[in-house]
């Protein structure tokens, strides 16, 4: 028999601290802690609370989601609350006091990964939809942003910023990554519709400071950014 | 950064250091940070290990009351000198499955690699203290070497019991304890490599299949005995003892029977000791009928 060789050569854990960690609470690295991480990286991308958390999940957590808690981390992701926060097994009961409406939904759709989510946000006029795969000891990818597919190659650190089609705004958001010396590795700009919300999603080769990140958030261009693989 | 084992062996023998010292050197050079940052990290994550573990020895119960206690009845029986297996092995199993107890109870635990494995790394870690009694420099580097061959598994197989099964999570963890076990305990890096494939040769092929998909049955005592296993392994390589297959291949080989794996058995709950008639009758005593949505 022929073996299959892993991907090529790509090295999707890069920190010891991603074998040994994270701190979280129980049960699961994948299905809690990552579904943990996948929560918070729509609320953060999201920005406000939402009025509805619409989570679908598939594979291994569409079965066993209420046992791994899965459903009470994406939600206390999405709040805020991180892998290791105590409030994380009382999430739902905290997003019901504050009105917000929780669906739950599995599918028996085919994913490439078998613990993926697709975690959709509402409030008022606006959505917010994210796709999601935990691939083991907590370490996350994400695969969509509002019907963006996301191509990231690895783990290394990324920058997903949601941005506005309009001229000025890729230029804007590189030259404060020259301005912090931080040199690009690869990038990807698409868009659904002209002068409508587009994504940029930057490979770095570097961490990158929290205030650089900031400083992105503040340019009038952009609608928000996260950092992914820190 | 380094890509199997081999690789890692041969930077610490270049550099004459322990395993522990390149996983140091990688991760300040690949996060830009400095030693003391690295270490002050890890003590965090040990400090956390060594909280499940006084928690676990008060008592734990799981919310469905599957698991929790047996740590407390293991260090009692142990405590009475009846123990055949042995003070520090027993010691080890006590401490690997009170940590997932911890972790079953939604408590707060350190993943290593996993969460469903978390209890090997630790438990053995706290046991083989006792005994070596080591600095707490050596704690850490104990971690750090644990971590190392997790670093080269993570990258080249899986450490996901959806895409691998326990012998990527349990089976992972196993070899991990296995090769920091040698370090600690004054081996070469050789050594803990055949530590480590020792481990996880006796753990290949062993599936995901979680009754209810709790992290509970038989997660605990999987690690209880990955612990043993563990131990075991140490002493064989220290005795001078070596593996047929190397270290790298017996990744490779952990790799390919993850993919040939049916889904299954794949952390779904859907065969295996899930699929048991106890196994389902405990499913449904725990969340009554299954509907495939819920609005709350």
């Amino acid at each position: 028999m022929k073996r299959k060789e892993r991907g090529n050569g790509e090295m999707k854990y890069r920190s010891v601290f991603d074998i040994i960690g994270p701190v979280m609470v129980g049960p699961s690295s994948s299905h809690t802690a990552g579904a943990a991480r996948i929560g918070l990286m729509a609320g953060k991308l999201f920005g406000v609370t939402p009025e509805v958390i619409h989570v679908t999940f598939y594979g291994s957590f569409a079965d066993t989601y209420r046992g791994h808690g899965t459903d009470v981390a994406i939600v206390g992701g999405v709040l805020g609350f991180d892998t290791f926060d105590d409030r994380i097994p009382e999430s739902i009961k905290i997003a019901e006091s504050k009105g917000i409406k929780i669906v739950f939904e599995t599918s028996e759709a085919l994913t490439d990964h078998p613990n993926t989510a697709r975690v959709n946000l509402k409030a008022g006029d606006e959505t917010f939809e994210l796709v999601g795969i935990s691939i083991g000891g907590g370490t996350i990818e994400i695969t969509e942003l509002n019907h963006f597919p996301l191509r990231l190659s690895g783990g290394g650190p990324a920058l997903v910023v949601l941005h506005h089609d309009r001229f000025g705004a890729i230029a804007a958001v590189t030259r404060v990554l020259a301005d912090h010396e931080i040199n690009i590795g690869h990038m990807e700009v698409s868009r659904h519709e002209k002068g409508k919300q587009a994504l940029m999603a930057i490979e770095i080769d570097d961490r990158m400071p929290r205030e650089v990140l900031e400083e992105i958030n503040r340019l009038p261009q952009v609608e928000r950014s996260v950092m992914i693989g820190e | 950064m380094f890509k199997s084992v081999k690789e890692l062996v041969g930077l610490a023998n270049e550099q004459q250091v322990g395993i522990s010292e390149i996983m140091i050197q990688q991760e300040m050079s690949v996060r830009y940070l400095e030693r003391d940052e690295v270490y002050a990290m890890m003590e965090r994550n040990l400090e956390v290990m060594e909280d499940a573990v006084a928690r676990s020895l008060e008592g734990v119960q799981s919310v469905t009351g599957l698991t929790g206690g047996d740590a407390v009845l293991l260090q009692k029986y142990r405590a009475s000198g009846k123990g055949l297996s042995g003070d520090l092995l027993l010691d080890a199993v006590s401490k690997a499955i009170g940590t997932n107890e911890v972790n079953a109870a939604m408590g707060k635990i350190c993943a290593t690699p996993t969460a469903g494995s978390a209890g090997v790394v630790p438990g053995t870690l706290f046991a083989v203290k006792e005994r070596l009694n080591p600095t707490r420099d050596q704690m850490l580097r104990y971690l750090f070497t644990a971590g190392a061959f997790g670093f080269v598994v993570a990258n080249n197989a899986s450490i996901s019991g959806a895409a691998g099964g326990c012998q990527a999570e349990v089976g992972s963890a196993t070899g991990m304890a296995a090769a920091a076990i040698v370090e600690m305990a004054g081996g070469t890096p050789e050594q803990s490599a055949h530590a480590f494939a020792i481990a996880l040769k006796n753990m290949l092929g062993l599936v995901c299949d979680p009754v209810a998909g709790l992290v509970e049955v038989p997660c605990v005592k999987r690690n209880a005995m990955g612990g043993a296993n563990a131990l075991v392994a140490a002493d064989m390589a220290l005795a001078g003892i070596t593996s047929r297959i190397p270290c790298d291949e017996v990744i490779g080989a952990m790799y390919e029977i993850g993919q040939m794996m049916p889904s299954a058995l794949r952390e779904t709950a859907k065969g295996g000791l899930a699929n048991t008639p106890t196994g389902r009758w405990l499913e449904s005593k725990i969340f009554g009928e299954q509907s495939n949505e819920r609005v709350t």
